[in-house]
C-alpha cells in the first residue's frame, strides 16, 4: 500500500514537472501525428490546482531600515551560541554579522548601547490564533473552526484573519515577529495555516511570510469526536477519528492519481476532460507531495503513535505535533522520527487527554532528543513566551537536565522556525536570515525582562520607550484604553 | 489510580500531623507585613505557630535547624479566588463542584471539598498554602484555551439562557492546602459571589439594568425575610424572588457580616458596584476589575479591595476595553489593596506568583508585589492570623530556592500550620517514571 501510494505519488511529481514544461511550449508537448486536432484549451486558472498555487500573493515588503548595530549585549544566538559582550549588526533587512565585542561595526550603521541587555531572534510562535479568534471575543469575529463537516482542508485560516486584531500588538510588544495562524481543533482536519510576519496591515497579504510552506490543521481526540458525536454523527469516538483521517487521505490519493493521468494524456497530445478542482484534496495532495506541512494537535503520547503509523500507511510526514502534553513517554520516538512537539509550560488537566500533562514535559523529551517548541495557543501566553520556555526549562534543570538558555532559546525561534518551514530564513541570528531581532531589557528567561525593541528585516517595529514604534488597531482608537496596554 | 489515592490517605492517617520546633536559619525573609524584607535573618516555628522573625533570632535549643543558604522565606501563598478542591478535571463536569446551576446564593462549596484532589499538592509546589474557593455561574471558567473554545461555540457552553434569571453563583469558603487534612474548611459561607457586568445582564435576561435591580431586589427580600421567618413560614409574605435557602445565604451580606464577591470589569460597571454597596451598607469585594485603573480613587475611597489577574491586557471583550499590564500597579498607587491570582482553574494555576512578577515588571514595588499574593489576600477576605511572618501567626511558610517570584525557582519546603508538607505530587510522579531511560519492563513497573 505505502510502495504503491509512493509511486503514484513520483508519478504526481513528474506529471507536474511535464505540465509545467507544456505551459512554457517546450517541444517535447508537441502533440504527436494521430492528434490531429488542435492542442488541449488551457483549463481556466481557477479550475487547474496546478495554476497559481499562490492564489492569495504575499504583498508584504519590509518596513525601511538603517544599517544597525548593538553592542555588549549577551547574545544568544538560538544557533547553539550564547556571546556575552556581543555584537549584532543588520542591513539591508538581513543579518550581517553576529560576533564578540570585537566585530567590525560598518560605518555609518546606528549604533545601539546593550549594556546589560540581551538579544534573541525574534520569537516566533508556531501556534497561534491571533486574527482568527480575535479580541474582542465575541461570536460574529469567531472564525476558527468550520465545524460543519470534520473534514476541511478545504478552508485556509487565512480568509479568516482580522488584521486588525489587537492581540498582534501585545504580542509584538512580547517579541513575536512570525506566526503560524491556524483554525481551531474541532475538525479532523481543520484548514490551512498561514504565516505572518507580526508587522500592522491593513490587509491579512500585507502580513503574509513570503515563500514560507502552508500548513494543515489535523487534531486528533477529544475535540472532533466531541464536536460531531455531540451532533449524533461521525466521529464520536477515537476510532472513528482514524477512520476519518484514512479515507480522506484515500479520496486524496485517487484524486491526485485522477490528475495525473489527465496530465499524463495531455502531455502525450491525447484528449482527456480534466477532472473537477476539489480545494480540500488539492490541500491533501499538497501533503502527499510534501509542499504542506502537517501541523497536528494531539496530546497523548498512545494517539501520537497512531498518527505517525496513519502518516507511515499513506506516505507523508507530519512535521509537528502540537500540545502534545504527553510527549515526555514517547521522547525517543518522536527524535527517531524527526517530528518536532510543541507544548506549554504546564498548561494540563483541563481535560482527560491533558491529565497526564507535567512541567518537565518539554525538557524530558527534549533531552530525549525531540525537536522541542513552546508555543501558545493563547492570545495571553504569547505575549510571555520567553517566560513559558523558562518555566518549561526551569522544571528539567530541578531534575538535573542541565539545559542551558543557549539551548532553550530556541524552543521559541528555530525550533518553530523549522517545524512550519522558515527556518531557512529565520529563527537564529546567523549572517544572512532575515534580521529578525529583540533587545530585551534583562535575561530573556527572567519573570522582570521585557522586550525593549524589536525589529523585523532589520526595521524597528516596536520600541516599549517610544510611542512613535507602538501601533494601535484601528478597532482602538477612541476606546477607554486607546490601545495603550503597559506604562 | 484509585489505589494510589487510597495509599496516600492511609500515609497520611498513619502519621498525623506533628507541628515540631523548627529555625529556618540564614534566610531572606519576606515577611509581606510591617516588618519588610529583612536581607538575613531567622524564623522559629512552634506549636503551629511562628514565635520568633528577625535578624537577631537565635534557634531555640532542640529546634530542628533548616539552613536557608541564602533562599527566601515568605508567608504561604493564598490563592484568593479558586476551584481548588472543588474541580479535578475542567471538561469532566463530574469532577466539577464549583457550581450549582439550581441554587443561587444558597449553593453552599465547602460541601463539594476533597482534600484528594490530585490538583491540592500541585498548587503547594506553587507556593499555595490556602484558598480561598468560590462559585462560578456557568461552565465557563477561564481554563480553556482558543483551541477548545470550539466546544463553547458550538455546544452552546455557558449559562443565561434559563428561564430563572441566576446572578449569584453561590458561597465561598476558606480552604487549607495541607497534606492528610480530612476537613480542610477552615470556613464555610464566607462570602456570597455574585457576577455582574456582560454575565450578569446575561444571566438577569439581556441587560444591566435588569440586573442591577434584580441585585437590589434581593438584598431588600433578603432583609424582609430575615424580619418575618415566622411570617414566610406561615405563607404571609409577599412573595420573594428567591427561595428560602437563597434568601437566608444572603442575610448576612445584607447585615454587613459577610461581603459579596462581585465579578465585574468595566469601569462604570465598578462605580456601580461601589454605589450598590453604600446604598444596601453592605461591603464588596470586586474580582477581575480589568477597568478599575480607571476609577482608582473612587475604590480607594470605598475601601474596597480587589482581586486581579494582571495579565490581562488584552480588549477580550467590551468591557475590558481599557485592561492595562500596570493595573495593579496604579491602584496599589492609589491606594487599594490588592490581590492577584493566578487562573482561577486549576490548570495554570502556577501563574500566580508569576503574575506577581509581571506586576513587578510593570511598575507595582517588589515588597508590595508579596503582599498582593498574601496578607492583601488575608486583608481583604477578613483571615486572620494568616498572610504574613509575624510572632503569633500561623506557621504557614515557604522556603523558596530563590525569588519567588521568578520562574527559575521552586519550594524546597513548606509548612502549614508548623507541619512540614510531603512534596510529591502526581505529576512529580509522572515525571519521575518517564524522566528515567526505558529498562526490560514498561514504565507502569516503575
Amino acid at each position: 500500500m505505502r510502495s504503491r501510494v509512493l509511486a503514484a505519488i513520483a508519478a504526481t511529481a513528474t506529471a507536474a514537472l511535464l505540465a509545467a514544461c507544456a505551459t512554457t511550449g517546450t517541444p517535447a508537448a508537441k502533440p504527436g501525428p494521430t492528434a490531429s486536432t488542435a492542442p488541449a484549451k488551457p483549463i481556466p486558472q481557477g479550475l487547474d490546482p496546478a495554476a497559481r498555487p499562490d492564489a492569495f500573493p504575499s504583498t508584504y515588503l519590509p518596513f525601511p531600515s538603517a544599517a544597525t548595530a548593538i553592542r555588549g549585549a549577551t547574545i544568544l544566538t538560538a544557533a547553539g551560541e550564547r556571546i556575552d559582550r556581543g555584537v549584532i549588526v543588520f542591513e539591508g533587512g538581513k543579518i550581517v554579522a553576529v560576533g564578540g565585542p570585537d566585530t567590525a561595526i560598518p560605518a555609518g550603521a546606528v549604533v545601539i548601547d546593550g549594556t546589560g541587555k540581551w538579544i534573541t531572534p525574534g520569537i516566533i510562535d508556531a501556534h497561534s490564533h491571533l486574527g482568527v479568534y480575535p479580541s474582542p471575543g465575541v461570536s460574529s469575529r469567531s472564525d476558527g473552526n468550520e465545524a460543519i463537516d470534520p473534514v476541511t482542508p478545504n478552508v485556509w485560516a487565512e480568509h479568516s484573519v482580522w488584521p486588525q486584531d489587537p492581540g498582534f500588538n501585545r504580542a509584538r510588544a512580547g517579541g513575536v515577529t512570525t506566526l503560524q495562524i491556524l483554525p481551531g481543533s474541532a475538525n479532523l482536519f481543520g484548514g490551512r495555516s498561514v504565516t505572518l510576519r507580526n508587522v500592522p496591515s491593513v490587509t491579512m497579504q500585507g502580513m503574509k511570510f513570503p515563500g514560507a510552506p502552508y500548513g494543515l490543521k489535523m487534531a486528533c481526540g477529544e475535540n472532533p469526536k466531541r464536536v460531531y458525536g455531540g451532533k449524533n454523527r461521525a466521529p464520536s469516538t477515537a476510532m472513528g477519528n482514524v477512520a476519518g483521517y484514512r479515507r480522506a487521505w484515500i479520496d486524496a490519493a485517487d484524486y491526485g492519481r485522477r490528475w495525473d493521468d489527465y496530465r499524463a494524456k495531455i502531455a502525450k497530445g491525447e484528449k482527456a476532460d480534466p477532472p473537477k478542482r476539489d480545494l480540500g484534496l488539492d490541500t491533501l495532495v499538497g501533503v502527499l507531495r510534501g509542499e504542506i506541512l502537517i501541523q497536528n494537535h494531539c496530546y497523548r503520547a498512545d494517539e501520537m503513535a497512531v498518527m505517525i503509523d496513519v502518516a507511515r500507511e499513506f506516505g507523508y510526514r507530519i512535521s509537528m505535533f502540537h500540545h502534545a502534553s504527553e510527549a515526555y513517554k514517547i521522547g525517543p520516538l518522536l527524535a527517531r522520527e524527526g517530528i518536532c512537539f510543541a507544548t506549554w509550560a504546564d498548561w494540563a488537566g483541563f481535560k482527560m487527554e491533558s491529565y497526564d500533562g507535567i512541567e518537565a514535559n518539554a525538557a524530558i523529551a527534549y533531552r530525549a532528543g525531540a525537536c522541542t517548541v513552546i508555543h501558545s495557543d493563547d492570545a495571553t501566553i504569547t505575549q510571555r513566551l520567553n517566560q513559558e520556555a523558562a518555566i518549561a526549562m526551569a522544571a528539567g534543570n530541578r531534575i538535573g537536565l542541565k539545559i542551558t538558555e543557549a539551548e532553550a532559546i530556541a524552543w521559541i525561534t528555530l525550533n518553530p522556525a523549522r517545524a512550519i518551514g522558515i527556518d531557512g530564513q529565520t529563527g537564529s541570528l546567523v549572517a544572512g536570515k532575515r534580521a529578525d531581532v529583540v533587545l530585551w531589557s534583562a535575561n530573556p528567561f527572567s519573570i522582570y525582562a521585557q522586550a525593549d525593541r524589536v525589529f523585523i528585516d532589520g526595521a524597528l517595529v516596536y520600541d516599549r520607550r517610544d510611542p512613535r514604534y507602538q501601533p494601535r488597531s484601528d478597532f482602538e482608537l477612541g476606546q477607554p484604553g486607546e490601545g495603550a496596554f503597559h506604562p | 489510580m484509585k489505589r494510589a489515592l487510597i495509599a496516600f490517605t492511609i500515609l497520611a492517617l498513619a502519621t498525623p500531623a506533628a507541628a515540631e520546633t523548627v529555625a529556618i536559619v540564614n534566610a531572606r525573609l519576606e515577611t509581606a507585613g510591617p516588618a519588610g524584607t529583612i536581607p538575613s535573618g531567622t524564623i522559629v516555628l512552634k506549636d503551629g505557630k511562628i514565635v520568633a522573625v528577625g535578624a537577631g533570632v537565635t534557634a531555640p535549643a532542640g529546634a530542628r535547624v533548616i539552613d536557608a543558604a541564602g533562599g527566601v522565606v515568605t508567608p504561604g501563598l493564598i490563592a484568593p479566588s479558586s476551584s481548588l478542591t472543588v474541580t479535578e478535571v475542567e471538561q469532566v463536569s463530574s469532577t466539577r463542584d464549583d457550581r450549582s446551576g439550581k441554587l443561587s446564593a444558597g449553593f453552599d462549596i465547602s460541601y463539594g471539598v476533597n482534600p484528594a484532589s490530585t490538583m491540592i499538592p500541585l498548587a503547594r509546589q506553587t507556593g499555595q498554602t490556602r484558598a480561598v474557593v468560590t462559585p462560578v455561574l456557568s461552565r465557563g471558567g477561564d481554563g480553556g484555551h482558543k483551541d477548545d473554545s470550539g466546544a463553547q461555540d458550538f455546544a452552546g457552553g455557558g449559562g443565561g439562557d434559563d428561564a430563572e434569571p441566576m446572578m449569584f453563583a453561590g458561597q465561598a469558603a476558606f480552604v487549607s492546602l495541607a497534606a492528610g487534612d480530612l476537613d480542610p474548611v477552615v470556613r464555610a459561607r464566607v462570602a456570597v459571589t455574585l457576577d455582574l457586568g456582560e454575565s450578569g445582564a446575561r444571566n438577569a435576561g439581556g441587560s444591566r439594568g435588569a440586573a442591577r435591580v434584580l441585585v437590589k431586589a434581593a438584598c431588600e427580600d433578603a432583609r424582609a425575610f430575615a424580619r418575618n421567618r415566622g411570617a414566610y413560614d406561615r405563607g404571609a409574605t409577599r412573595e420573594f424572588g428567591l427561595s428560602r435557602v437563597d434568601l437566608e445565604a444572603l442575610i448576612p451580606v445584607v447585615e454587613g457580616r459577610a461581603p459579596l464577591l462581585v465579578r465585574v470589569h468595566r469601569a462604570s460597571d465598578i462605580l456601580q458596584v461601589l454605589r450598590l454597596a453604600r446604598e444596601e451598607k453592605i461591603k464588596v469585594i470586586l474580582e477581575g476589575a480589568e477597568e478599575a485603573w480607571l476609577v482608582a480613587p473612587q475604590i480607594a475611597a470605598a475601601g474596597v479591595g480587589v482581586i486581579i489577574d494582571s495579565q490581562a491586557d488584552l480588549p477580550d471583550s467590551f468591557e475590558s476595553l481599557g485592561a492595562r499590564l500596570d493595573n495593579a500597579a496604579r491602584l496599589q498607587a492609589a491606594g487599594v489593596t490588592v490581590a492577584i491570582m493566578g487562573s482561577r482553574d486549576v490548570n495554570n494555576m502556577r501563574q500566580q506568583r508569576f503574575n506577581a512578577g509581571l506586576a513587578v515588571a510593570n511598575g507595582l514595588p517588589r515588597e508590595a508585589a508579596m503582599a498582593t499574593v498574601t496578607s492583601n489576600v488575608a486583608r481583604i477576605w477578613g483571615m486572620t492570623g494568616v498572610g504574613t511572618l509575624a510572632v503569633g501567626q500561623e506557621a504557614d511558610v515557604v522556603l523558596w530556592t530563590g525569588d519567588p517570584l521568578e520562574t527559575s525557582t521552586w519550594p524546597v519546603t513548606m509548612f502549614i500550620g508548623g507541619v512540614e508538607q510531603p512534596r510529591s505530587t502526581r505529576a512529580f510522579e509522572l515525571r519521575d517514571r518517564y524522566a528515567k531511560p526505558a529498562a526490560a519492563y514498561p514504565p507502569a513497573y516503575q
